[in-house]
């Protein structure tokens, strides 16, 4: 029971807190930039009025444009509740599992690309397209980085290696560790749509691979969106977190040790949001067909570091 | 009486009751009586199939049925795997037929062509429980004979089904010849033409010798499975061949391909060496990568989804090759999780490439076009269908809580597994096999949205689209059997645990794969668990509760014109098509695919600066096959063309011929 | 620095925070509760008030810190900011990225010619104010008007 209040307490803080993580990210952008910026609660008050708009839906669109927002939703939300963020026992170990991780985030992509192509119009096509060109290069490189780690549990439930990584941190400290760890880096920057792979602030559709897709969400079903894409960001964000930071994560439910990981996560979360943050401002926007090349290298990144980690273990 | 002969009694005394009843039937009630007959046979196999997995094994010899050597059948766990899948596969065509070719059907229904697909079915039915060198090959031969006249169904209409048919036939003849080859030299060696006798004898022959007769029938088996590079039959046949064929061989029988490398590596010759089964292991990792790069750049929606059997094909070879490895390095258990992986991925993709074929049926018979980039729209008007056609792309992009996607997660934990003392070869094989298995997902959902995306969604791109109607009713039926069929394996997967243990157990891999019950699908040696059900469960429910939520506490959704900027309303051309949609994974895998493109620029004849019109074409040929197959056929057409000199009509040379061979074959008894 | 910068808000002049009054009232009915999304249509301005407006989001006037943001589609917009007398060709492009717009919407009327055609009035080609066309919540008058108005009149209708 008390692993369900976990899953639980993980989702509801997972969904609080994205929001808070791209409103940091925005201010540190923004001082760096010499500008004062909105505040950190800024995105929540976008969501709770984009939660109290009218949604619209194209003439031509039909379920799939409908769905898509709920199910992103849902994806994230299971994601959230499942991996090891506050606990390393949850309560589904079967959906912890990290393929099941990966295919969640996937599904959540192909649910919005899908949404894309059924609006009909020239720009959801090509932000789908670019989505599922990308996603195509990004998943196989989650999964490789994270299997890099898995060899040593021998299992790829992701509570088992955040919890074997808590148990015995030097073994995280590895040359295969460190090749996983840059590999999920970029795969992460991918998935959740940040520079250099794609600019989220851009306002020209022809540079756009995820905005395009949610051109024509509107009202409650763009806060869905926005909010899962925000949590896709906190999840990765996380799970790069917990799997090379690997301390402060309870192992069990004991009220104490939950608050205290919370508090944790928070810090980690932060630091590694600013860190991105801070990075973007010095970096520009791949152009779109160097983007693979990007996603090439972390892939062989990724490929190397399950090698090193079976060859060194 | 032994439930497997009286189910297999059963389907093959229909079979030949369907195939003579459907001859002198009117043509109206031809399709019926022929679906009807196709659909017993394949519910009667899969009952004789669930018989056999679930532990009654069966054998008979019948002597008298056939000169020479008699019939011999036996039917055990494994036979009974595949007797199930093609069953399963057929019962669900049968009832396509119906409405496929019934009434203001599709394609051909000559009488000839109709009466065939009964007796093709028992002829895969065969195969598995076929008991002797000779009845196997009998039985494969019958099934390549019936398939090759059921692709060329249509020859009546385009040559493209002819080049297929011809395509087909010599790669199916050649294979054939080599596993001709190899099983009649195993049974040679072993001194017996029973897999009874062979099997005794199967660990005593020489490496040379068993090395020779796996490469020989790998050979024919992977034709068959539609393995790069022996694949250019596959796209052409399952692509020109009438959509409830498609189905049947794409989804059962080039699983028995797949049945005859299991049943010759792992069950007659009992293992063998490593380098074996890497070979496979290289094969299926080829056809994986390959398949896939093709299905996404393909926009004939049949091409497409053969491509996709491919590497399907390939995955399910990979997950052998694991199997094969691990069992020689003495890993039983995973090497029992890897062929469990291979035999669940094999019956998922018959679940979900039946249920893609049809749907692709459904569209062609509907729309008249199989190509994507003037497809679409069909999600209002085809809504059964597209939805069921939406359940199948998610099962074959391996997606959560897809069908596809338990058997990847079962192959990645058998390939992820480190033995120790593995060598240097396993520590960078299977990593790379990992690599492989996880490139092939993300391209094939990448595949599939493009194939749901721009086939099924938004505005139609076409005329066909444009006036497409729902399907009948039988063949939704039909259709939402496979979809059931691959829920079913997708959230409880662990139905299939007995028999994959019973099987894994037969031919010596680790006797106990999975651990517990439950719904969760558990590895007892691998300390990795799944849980489809709750994944499903969670998914759904999380998404139908916030779709609920929002209704309620919400705003109403207001309809409006797509946004087009401002400027006037948005066109079906300025949509994205399947070419448009695979244009950037076509540029990021140019040197594997090698596109030819041409651009050609008309300018005006005021000036060379003003553009008039400018013509753009790219064509994908299949460079294996280019580079492969063209030499090979180019040499057989100049040998040919040789040999026409020979034959020039003159009734005086050819008995000079007649006379030079007497004396050749005189003068080689004398001298012999 | 975002004390200094408050200190010396150029928003802050009385004239900013009358002339938003009564939009905000409006905005506080629409419950945009701080959080404006803008989109930005040029109905047929000679790009004065674009560059204005331009500054408005800028690093000195920065809008962003008031909750305001420019996005890149009218379904994510609550308020459309118009600027320049409608021109013919612009009128249809004008009123379908009103109706494109989900309710709650707003439009604010930047400058002397979106109000009443300015210099404009009468010209070729030009069909009239943007009240013509789409309904006007809120109006910022000058000739250009400075990106202090421009941010006061968003900040009104943000109710921040």
């Amino acid at each position: 029971m008390s692993a369900w209040v976990t899953a639980a307490v993980q989702a509801v803080l997972v969904a609080a807190v994205a929001p808070l993580v791209i409103g940091l990210m925005r201010a540190v952008r923004a001082r760096l930039e010499g500008r004062a910026g909105g505040r950190l609660a800024q995105p929540w008050r976008d969501l709770r009025k984009q939660l109290r708009k009218e949604p619209v839906i194209p003439a031509d669109a039909g379920m799939f444009f409908t769905a898509a927002p709920v199910v992103l939703m849902a994806t994230s939300v299971l994601v959230a509740g499942a991996a090891p963020y506050l606990s390393t026992a949850g309560p589904l170990p079967g959906v912890a599992d990290l393929v099941v991780v990966v295919g969640l985030l996937l599904l959540g992509t192909v649910a919005l690309a899908l949404a894309g192509l059924d609006t009909g119009t020239a720009f959801g096509g090509m932000g789908a397209s670019r989505e599922m060109t990308i996603a195509a290069l990004v998943e196989p490189t989650l999964l490789l980085a994270v299997f890099a780690l898995s060899t040593r549990v021998g299992a790829t439930d992701l509570g088992a290696i955040v919890a074997a990584g808590a148990t015995d941190p030097a073994r995280v400290f590895t040359p295969a560790g460190a090749l996983a760890a840059a590999a999920l880096a970029i795969a992460t920057l991918a998935e959740a749509g940040r520079l250099p792979v794609d600019n989220p602030a851009t306002h020209l559709e022809l540079t756009m691979v995820h905005e395009a897709m949610v051109l024509e969400y509107a009202g409650r079903d763009l806060a869905l969106v926005e909010w899962a894409a925000s949590m896709r960001l906190t999840i990765l964000l996380g799970l790069l977190a917990n799997l090379f930071i690997p301390w402060g994560v309870a192992s069990g439910a004991q009220p104490a040790a939950l608050v205290l990981a919370a508090g944790v996560f928070v810090v980690k979360l932060a630091a590694l949001g600013g860190l991105v943050a801070a990075g973007e401002v010095f970096v520009a926007k791949l152009r779109l067909f160097r983007v693979p090349e990007l996603l090439a290298g972390s892939f062989v990144l990724g490929l190397l570091a399950v090698i090193a980690s079976s060859v060194l273990a | 009486m032994n439930p497997v002969a009286a189910a297999l009694g059963a389907a093959f005394a229909l079979a030949g009751s369907g195939a003579i009843a459907a001859l002198p039937a009117p043509a109206r009630w031809g399709p019926a009586v022929v679906g009807a007959a196709t659909a017993g046979v394949g519910i009667a196999g899969a009952a004789a199939g669930g018989a056999a997995v679930s532990g009654t094994v069966w054998q008979a010899y019948l002597p008298d049925l056939l000169p020479l050597a008699g019939v011999r059948l036996a039917v055990d766990p494994l036979a009974g795997w595949f007797l199930l899948l093609v069953g399963g596969v057929a019962a669900v065509v049968g009832v396509y037929t119906i409405g496929y070719l019934g009434r203001d059907g599709h394609g051909p229904a000559a009488r000839g062509a109709l009466a065939v697909l009964p007796v093709f079915v028992a002829a895969m039915l065969l195969v598995p429980a076929a008991g002797s060198v000779s009845t196997f090959l009998l039985a494969w031969e019958l099934m390549a004979v019936t398939s090759l006249l059921l692709v060329l169904g249509e020859h009546r209409h385009s040559p493209a089904v002819r080049t297929a048919g011809l395509w087909y036939a010599a790669m199916t003849q050649a294979g054939f010849v080599t596993v001709l080859l190899g099983l009649t030299r195993l049974a040679a060696a072993a001194g017996g033409e029973s897999f009874a006798a062979i099997r005794a004898a199967g660990a005593g022959l020489s490496p040379v010798t068993a090395g020779g007769v796996f490469l020989l029938c790998l050979a024919g088996f992977a034709s068959k499975a539609g393995a790069v590079p022996l694949h250019p039959w596959l796209p052409r046949a399952h692509a020109e061949a009438p959509s409830h064929v498609s189905a049947l061989m794409s989804a059962a029988m080039v699983k028995l391909g797949v049945y005859g490398i299991v049943r010759v590596g792992f069950d007659l010759l009992g293992g063998g060496a490593r380098w074996w089964w890497l070979l496979l292991g290289a094969l299926g990792a080829v056809s994986a990568l390959y398949g896939i790069l093709q299905a996404a750049v393909a926009t004939d929606l049949k091409r497409l989804l053969a491509f996709s059997t491919s590497e399907n094909v390939g995955l399910i070879l990979l997950g052998l090759a694991a199997a094969g490895v691990w069992a020689g390095a003495g890993q039983d258990g995973v090497a029992g999780v890897a062929l469990a992986a291979a035999l669940l991925h094999a019956a998922n993709h018959a679940g979900f490439k039946t249920l893609l074929f049809c749907g692709a049926g459904s569209v062609l018979r509907s729309t008249g076009t199989r190509d994507l980039d003037a497809l679409g729209g069909l999600s209002r008007r085809m809504p059964a269908t597209t939805a069921l056609f939406t359940v199948g792309a998610l099962c074959a992009a391996a997606l959560p809580p897809g069908n596809g996607f338990v058997s990847e997660w079962l192959l990645l934990q058998a390939l992820l597994h480190q033995a120790p003392q593995a060598g240097t070869v396993l520590t960078v094989a299977a990593p790379v096999a990992v690599a492989v298995v996880a490139l092939t997902a993300g391209v094939g959902v990448a595949t599939y949205v493009k194939v749901l995306g721009t086939g099924f969604l938004a505005r139609p791109r076409g005329d066909g689209a444009a006036t497409a109607v729902e399907s009948p009713r039988s063949m939704l039926v039909a259709m939402g059997l496979a979809a059931a069929a691959c829920a079913g394996l997708a959230i409880v997967p662990v139905v299939a645990a007995p028999a994959l243990e019973r099987i894994a157990g037969e031919l010596r891999a680790g006797p106990e794969l999975f651990a517990g019950g439950g719904v969760d699908l558990r590895l007892a040696g691998i300390g990795s668990i799944v849980s489809p059900l709750w994944v499903a469960v969670g998914v759904i429910g999380l998404a139908v509760g916030f779709a609920a939520a929002g209704r309620a506490l919400g705003r109403a959704r207001r309809r409006a014109p797509a946004w087009d900027c401002g400027d006037g309303p948005l066109t079906a051309r300025m949509e994205y098509t399947a070419t448009s949609f695979a244009e950037p994974l076509q540029r990021v895998f140019d040197d594997v695919l090698a596109p030819e493109q041409d651009v050609d620029v008309t300018p005006a004849a005021e000036s060379a600066y003003i553009v008039r019109a400018v013509a753009y074409r790219r064509r994908l040929p299949d460079r294996i096959e280019a580079h492969l197959y063209g030499p090979v056929i180019a040499a057989a057409d100049a040998v040919g063309r040789a040999g026409r000199r020979l034959a020039n009509g003159s009734v005086h040379r050819y008995l000079a011929y007649m006379l030079a061979a007497l004396v050749a074959v005189l003068v080689a008894g004398v001298i012999r | 620095m975002d004390g200094g910068l408050s200190g010396q808000d150029p928003a802050c002049g009385a004239g900013g925070r009358a002339g938003s009054r009564a939009a905000a009232a409006a905005a506080l009915g629409a419950g945009l509760g701080g959080s404006v999304q803008v989109r930005h249509v040029d109905a047929g301005s000679c790009n004065g008030c674009e560059i204005e407006i331009g500054q408005a989001f800028g690093p000195v006037y920065d809008a962003e810190r008031h909750g305001v943001r420019l996005v890149a589609s009218p379904r994510h917009a609550d308020v459309l900011t118009v600027t320049g007398p409608v021109t013919v060709n612009m009128a249809q492009p004008l009123r379908a990225t009103y109706e494109a717009m989900p309710r709650p919407r707003l439009v604010v009327a930047v400058g002397d010619c979106a109000r009443d055609c300015g210099v404009f009035a009468g010209g070729h080609g030009v069909l009239g104010p943007v009240g013509d066309v789409v309904p006007v919540d809120v109006r910022v008058p000058g000739c250009p008007p400075e990106p202090a108005a421009i941010v006061a009149a968003l900040r009104g209708v943000s109710g921040r």
